[in-house]
C-alpha cells in the first residue's frame, strides 16, 4: 500500500470512485459511461486545482515521499555505461553517496550523488542518504579525477543532512564539507547541481558547489529543516509548517532569491509518478545546461562561477 | 563589656548616600565560567579574559581581540556600512538585529579590515558571538568574501577568528549559500598563493566550521573552544547515547587529527608573528 500524502486525499477518493464505477459497469447491465466520464473531467480539474496549488508543506511532504525517485533511478534512464565506484581510500565506502562515471548521450561524464533507500532495509544501508565525511571524501576523489581527465560532473542532491553521529565528527565531518565546498569552487570542469528530492542544508551542500544548479519542482532546499528551524526558533518542533512557509525553501522561493537557475518542472502528481518521464524533463535541461558551459573556455568558466556565487545575499547600505 | 559602655562608638549602621552607592563601579567582581573563582573583572580584562586560576578562556570581542594582536593605530576598518536586510520578510527579525547592534555596538557579526602584527600586514575577519550568536547572513558572508578578494588583491595573507552557531536561520537559504560564495573566495585567494590561518574560537558550529574556519593552510583554536558541525544533543538524541566530556573541544579534534595546534591566548599573537614571518618571500620584515 502506498503512502497517501494528506493533501492528495481528495484525489485519491475521487479515482477510487472512478474504479469502483468501472468495475460495476463491467461486472453488470447498467452503463455508466456519462458518469464516468465526468468524474474523469472532475478528477483533472482536481488535480489541477491541487497540484497547481501546493503549499511549502505539501512540497516538503512530496520532497520527502519514499516512492520519490532516487538519484540511482534518475541515473539509470540518463546515462549509459554507468559505472559506480567505491571508497574514499581512506577509511571507508560511505553508500549514503554514490558515485561513478557513464556516457551521456555519447559523452564521458563524473556522476556523484546523495543515494536514500525506499525501503527501511535499503535505508539503514545507506544511512537514510545522510553522509558521513568519507562520502564527501569519496565524491570529491572522483570530482577531482573528473577535471584530469576533463569530464563534466553531474551531481544529484537528495539528503536530509549530512549524519550528526559521534564518528562523523571524530573523522571531520566540517572539515569534509568545506573542503568539498573549496575544491567544488576551483574545479575546471562544467559542474551541474540538480536537487531531487531534500537538500539539507551542509550536507546538500557539500555536493552541491556548481555552474548551474537545478531543482526538481517539489524537491526543498534550506538551512535547517523546517522542524529543526522551529525547534530553535519557536522551541515547538510542531511548528515545522509555519517554519517551512516563513524559510523560503520551494524551487520557486529560490529561483525569486537568485540561488537557482532553472526549475525543472514535474509530472503532475510529482516525480514518483514515471521515473522515465521525469527523466526526459531532467534530461532537457542537463542537455541545454551542459550545452551552454562546454561552449566556455575554462577561464570564462571558472571566472563566471565567482560571478555566480558574488551576487548571492541580500543587504543594505548604510550612508 | 564596661568600656564600651562608655565609648563614643556609634551603635548604628551607616547608609551610604545613593550618590555614593554610585560611585562603586558595575561588576567590579567576575566569577570565572571554568573553575568558578572569583576575580577581579580588571585582572581579568588584563589577563585577555583568561582566568589566572584555571585558564579557562572566556569569550573575547571582535575590538578585545583586534587591541590583543594589531599593532596600535594600525587598524584599518573595510565594510563596516553593511548591515542586514530582511530578504524573506522573516519575522522580528530587525527588532533582534536592532536589540544586538545596540548591545554590541557593532554593525554586524564579524568585524573586518587590515592591520599588522608585529610588524606584520595582514588582512583579517574577527567574528562576534555577542551579535545574533556570530551567525553567518548574507552581511558576515559578503564581507569575509570581500575581505579575501581585497587580501588577493594587495597580496596580504588573511587571517579569520572564527566565533559563530553556524548560519543564520533568518536569511534562509541566502545564508547556507555564504558558505559557497566564501568557499569560492577562499579557492580564488589560494590559487593566487595565499597564506589563510583560521583560529576557531568557541563557540564554531555549523556552518561556519563546514566553510571557511576548516580551510585555512592552518587551522587553530584556543584551548577549550567549543568545535564542531552538528549540535552535541542532536548528536545525543540521534545515537542515542552520552558523548563524553570533551566531546567536540579543541582537544578533543586535535586529538583527532582535525587542528594543526591549539594555541592559548597568551602565545596567540607570538605564534601568528612566526608564522606570518615563516611566509615573508624574502625571510625578513617588510
Amino acid at each position: 500500500m502506498k503512502q497517501v500524502l494528506d493533501f492528495e486525499k481528495p484525489v485519491i477518493e475521487l479515482k477510487e470512485k472512478i474504479a469502483e464505477l468501472k468495475k460495476f459497469t463491467s461486472d453488470s447491465d447498467i452503463d455508466l459511461t456519462d458518469e464516468i466520464s465526468t468524474l474523469e473531467k472532475r478528477l483533472e480539474r482536481l488535480e489541477d486545482d491541487i497540484y497547481g496549488n501546493l503549499k511549502p508543506w505539501d512540497r516538503v511532504q512530496m520532497a520527502r515521499y519514499p516512492e520519490r525517485p532516487t538519484t540511482l533511478d534518475y541515473v539509470g534512464e540518463l546515462f549509459t555505461d554507468f559505472i559506480e565506484f567505491h571508497g574514499d581510500r581512506h577509511f571507508g565506502d560511505d553508500e549514503a553517496i554514490v558515485a561513478g562515471i557513464a556516457k551521456y548521450k555519447q559523452k564521458s561524464v563524473t556522476i556523484v550523488g546523495h543515494q536514500r533507500g525506499k525501503d527501511t532495509k535499503e535505508n539503514i544501508r545507506r544511512n537514510f542518504g545522510m553522509p558521513h565525511p568519507e562520502g564527501y571524501r569519496k565524491a570529491l576523489r572522483h570530482m577531482q579525477q573528473a577535471e584530469k581527465f576533463n569530464r563534466p560532473i553531474i551531481s544529484f542532491i537528495d539528503t536530509k543532512g549530512a549524519y550528526p553521529g559521534k564518528a562523523a565528527e571524530e573523522r571531520g565531518q566540517s572539515e569534509a564539507i568545506a573542503r568539498n565546498l573549496v575544491e567544488m569552487a576551483g574545479l575546471k570542469v562544467p559542474i551541474i547541481c540538480i536537487v531531487i528530492g531534500e537538500g539539507g542544508s551542509g550536507g546538500a551542500l557539500g555536493l552541491g558547489v556548481g555552474d548551474r544548479i537545478h531543482m526538481l519542482e517539489n524537491s526543498t532546499y534550506s538551512v535547517i529543516s523546517p522542524e529543526g528551524a522551529a525547534a530553535l526558533l519557536w522551541k515547538d518542533s510542531n511548528q515545522a509548517q509555519r517554519a517551512a512557509e516563513s524559510m523560503g525553501i520551494t524551487s520557486y522561493d529560490l529561483k525569486k532569491l537568485g540561488v537557482v537557475d532553472q526549475i525543472i518542472p514535474e509530472l503532475k502528481g510529482g516525480a514518483h509518478r514515471s521515473i522515465k518521464e521525469q527523466s526526459e524533463k531532467i534530461d532537457t535541461v542537463l542537455a541545454a545546461s551542459l550545452e551552454e558551459l562546454q561552449s566556455l573556455t575554462t577561464n570564462e568558466l571558472i571566472e563566471n562561477r565567482w560571478e555566480k556565487y558574488k551576487q548571492i545575499g541580500e543587504y543594505k547600505e548604510l550612508e | 563589656m564596661l568600656k564600651d559602655f562608655f565609648s563614643k562608638k556609634k551603635k548604628y549602621a551607616s547608609v551610604p548616600r545613593k550618590e555614593a552607592k554610585q560611585d562603586i563601579p558595575e561588576g567590579l567582581m567576575q566569577k570565572c565560567l571554568g573553575c568558578q573563582k572569583i576575580f577581579y573583572r580588571k585582572e581579568m580584562k588584563k589577563n585577555l579574559h583568561v582566568c589566572p586560576h584555571c585558564e579557562h578562556h572566556h569569550p573575547l570581542n571582535a575590538g578585545e581581540r583586534i587591541d590583543s594582536l594589531f599593532d596600535e593605530g594600525s587598524f584599518q576598518e573595510w565594510d563596516q556600512q553593511l548591515v542586514s536586510a530582511n530578504p524573506l520578510h522573516f519575522p522580528d527579525y530587525e527588532e533582534k538585529l536592532e536589540k544586538d547592534r545596540n548591545k554590541s555596538g557593532l554593525n554586524e557579526a564579524v568585524v573586518t579590515g587590515k592591520g599588522e602584527i608585529n610588524g606584520f600586514e595582514t588582512a583579517f575577519a574577527v567574528m562576534d558571538s555577542r551579535f545574533r550568536m556570530g551567525s553567518m547572513g548574507s552581511v558576515v558572508g559578503e564581507k569575509i568574501a570581500r575581505a579575501i578578494e581585497r587580501a588577493k588583491e594587495s597580496s596580504l595573507p588573511f587571517i579569520v577568528f572564527t566565533a559563530s552557531g553556524g548560519a543564520r536561520m533568518q536569511e534562509g537559504i541566502l545564508s547556507l549559500m555564504q558558505m559557497s560564495k566564501t568557499s569560492v573566495a577562499i579557492q580564488r585567494f589560494r590559487e593566487s598563493g595565499g597564506l589563510m590561518i583560521s583560529v576557531m574560537t568557541h563557540p564554531t558550529t555549523g556552518g561556519v566550521s563546514a566553510s571557511f574556519a576548516s580551510v585555512g593552510d592552518y587551522n587553530f583554536a584556543e584551548p577549550g573552544a567549543l568545535i564542531g558541525f552538528a549540535g552535541r544533543r542532536i548528536i545525543e538524541q540521534t545515537i542515542r547515547e552520552d558523548l563524553p566530556d570533551d566531546f567536540q573541544t579543541a582537544e578533543f579534534l586535535l586529538q583527532h587529527g582535525q587542528l594543526d595546534k591549539v594555541i592559548p591566548r597568551s602565545e596567540m599573537k607570538h605564534v601568528l608573528t612566526t608564522i606570518l614571518d615563516i611566509h615573508q618571500p624574502r625571510g625578513d620584515r617588510p
